[in-house]
């Protein structure tokens, strides 16, 4: 094994660059910290990008699960007519929830992988980093976001397919975008709130299973709430996926109507998103210590 | 020489058991400090603090002029860490690996790409530069987080653990990186080890740990003749201290992750 000399053009670089060095010197303080913060977050982003890019197979098996919902539960209770939906055909009805649950799927197992690096050391080497602990977390939550467009992408070829009468306003189309993003971002938020509490992959499993079922079957997804018990209206109207699906039915379906409100349904994911963030990012140092 | 880093009274408790007691070391500027213990003789615990990863108990640590507890993000621009498991992404490739912590640590964006591209070089693997990770080898993997950890010429280099799981030729390699890197970069180095061959190879000042406890410390010299005389190994000194054998003590998840990585270097 030998040792490579350093490269010959070293020139200006052997000068310590880490410390008091700015994006760009001309701007005020807090522009800077805001410009680095963005930065910091979108080297996230990227980061988990790549890795879906050198394979990609994922995307393509968490394609089955929402496939199967829609081409059998929801053939046959189109049917059966068993779910009033008004005017809308049931097929139709469940595609957003299904885009909802896709997502959610993914995104509450996400905190699986935080666990994983933690084991490997790979999040030791972050924070030991000038990073701010809301970047790592708002980078994680975006970049699940990424991964709930891809599932988009699928479902909307999917509807396609079934002849759900979509709706193509392109804002209509962004609306749909942000809330994907939101509800991705939401949900993986939560998922790494509880990697860090629980610390051990078989905890987090269990503790997973318990939460995907009842967040998924306590929620607008596959009938209105206005057929539920009771009791079950009221947890349906505390879980954040009945106003994701609500806003989703309204924006993806042509014709499409909100029971709540799209701006409660945007107000609602935003300020849950927000919240489990910051309660994220104070929790992120603990899963390595 | 001044010290680059100064710990005082350092404790970490968990609940009544202290993993670090009352512990209180210098590092001299550019030298090269050696960590010595058993498995769970609370060096892990130490560096963790160094690095702002674990808030102390109680005592005071400095580094290059600030407080790990109080300016920790100037401590963070300030060092570089390797930590004991395997910690370069597998999923992304050497390149990527690098690039991601150019960003990190701020390093403008015109010089990235040369630095990242130097540090490739420095550490023997640009051929390797666009392969994922996971194709690496135990030794390659180790270099690449040294890069890593130097990329933005960090005053002092932190080191967990560096060779554990190695075997011996690719240990040798990232000794002779490490000795390069001093002397190209005049980094301070602070390690931690139970490889007694190391500390007598690298480092210049020594302390071994026990219980949470500094029993000893100096030069390899000083605490050779301490104990014994020049013909003294360093094994023979360490068990003179600890009054133990290498293997005791360790926790069982410390165990479990020793084992891993040496799996995962194959």
């Amino acid at each position: 094994m030998k040792l490579h000399a350093p490269a010959a053009q070293r020139g200006d670089l052997d000068e310590p660059v880490s410390v008091g060095r700015e994006p760009s010197p001309q701007w005020p303080r807090p522009m800077q910290a805001i410009a680095r913060f963005v930065e910091k977050t979108s080297t996230i982003i990227w980061l988990e990008a790549r890795k879906l890019r050198h394979d990609p197979t994922e995307l393509f098996t968490r394609a089955v699960q929402p496939a199967l919902w829609l081409l059998i539960f929801g053939e046959v209770f189109t049917k059966v007519r068993a779910i009033p939906t008004g005017n809308v055909r049931y097929l139709d009805y469940m595609a957003p929830g299904i885009l909802a649950q896709s997502v959610l799927f993914i995104a509450i197992f996400s905190g699986i992988a935080i666990i994983w690096e933690r084991d490997l050391g790979i999040i030791h080497k972050f924070l030991a980093s000038p990073t701010p602990r809301t970047a790592l977390v708002l980078g994680k939550a975006l970049a699940s976001g990424v991964r709930g467009l891809a599932q988009a992408v699928i479902i909307y070829l999917l509807a396609l397919l079934l002849g759900v009468k979509m709706n193509w306003n392109p804002l209509a189309l962004l609306g749909v975008l942000v809330i994907v993003v939101l509800g991705a971002a939401c949900f993986s938020t939560f998922s790494l709130i509880i990697a860090c509490l629980v610390k051990s992959r078989e905890r987090f499993m269990g503790i997973g299973q318990v939460l995907t079922m009842p967040l998924f079957f306590a929620s607008n997804a596959i009938y209105p709430v206005s057929i539920m018990p009771d009791w079950l209206q009221v947890v349906a109207r505390a879980n954040p996926l009945s106003y994701q699906v609500d806003a989703l039915r309204s924006l993806m379906l042509a014709g499409g109507s909100s029971i709540d409100g799209l701006g409660t349904d945007f107000v609602v994911m935003f300020s849950v998103t927000v919240a489990l963030i910051l309660i994220g990012a104070r929790l992120y140092p603990r899963v390595v210590r | 020489m001044p010290a680059i880093i100064e710990v005082h009274d350092l404790v970490k408790r968990y609940g009544d058991y202290p993993a670090v007691n009352q512990v209180s070391l210098e590092v001299a500027e550019g030298s090269v400090f050696g960590l010595l213990g058993p498995n769970g003789a609370g060096k892990s615990t130490i560096i963790k603090m160094l690095t702002t990863l674990l808030p102390p108990t109680s005592g005071r640590a400095v580094i290059a002029g600030f407080d790990v507890t109080r300016q920790p993000m100037e401590v963070r621009r300030r060092i570089g860490y390797v930590p004991q498991a395997l910690s370069a992404d597998g999923t992304l490739t050497g390149y990527e690996n690098l690039i991601v912590f150019a960003k990190l640590y701020d390093l403008p964006r015109t010089i990235r790409e040369p630095v990242v591209r130097e540090a490739l070089a420095l550490m023997g693997l640009e051929d390797a530069a666009n392969k994922l990770v996971r194709t690496y080898s135990g030794g390659m993997i180790r270099r690449l987080e040294v890069a890593q950890a130097m990329l933005h010429r960090p005053q002092v280099l932190f080191l967990d653990e560096p060779t554990v799981g190695l075997d011996p030729v690719a240990r040798n390699a990232v000794w002779e990186y490490l000795k390069t890197l001093r002397t190209e970069r005049q980094v301070t180095v602070f390690l931690t080890t139970h490889y007694m061959e190391e500390a007598d190879h690298l480092c210049e000042h020594i302390c071994i740990m026990h219980l949470g406890n500094i029993v000893a410390q100096g030069t390899p010299a000083e605490l050779k003749a301490a104990v014994g005389g020049p013909e003294t190994t360093l094994d023979a000194v360490f068990t003179h201290f600890t009054g133990n054998s290498l293997e005791s003590g360790g926790s069982y998840r410390e165990t479990a992750r020793a084992r891993r990585t040496a799996r995962r270097l194959g």
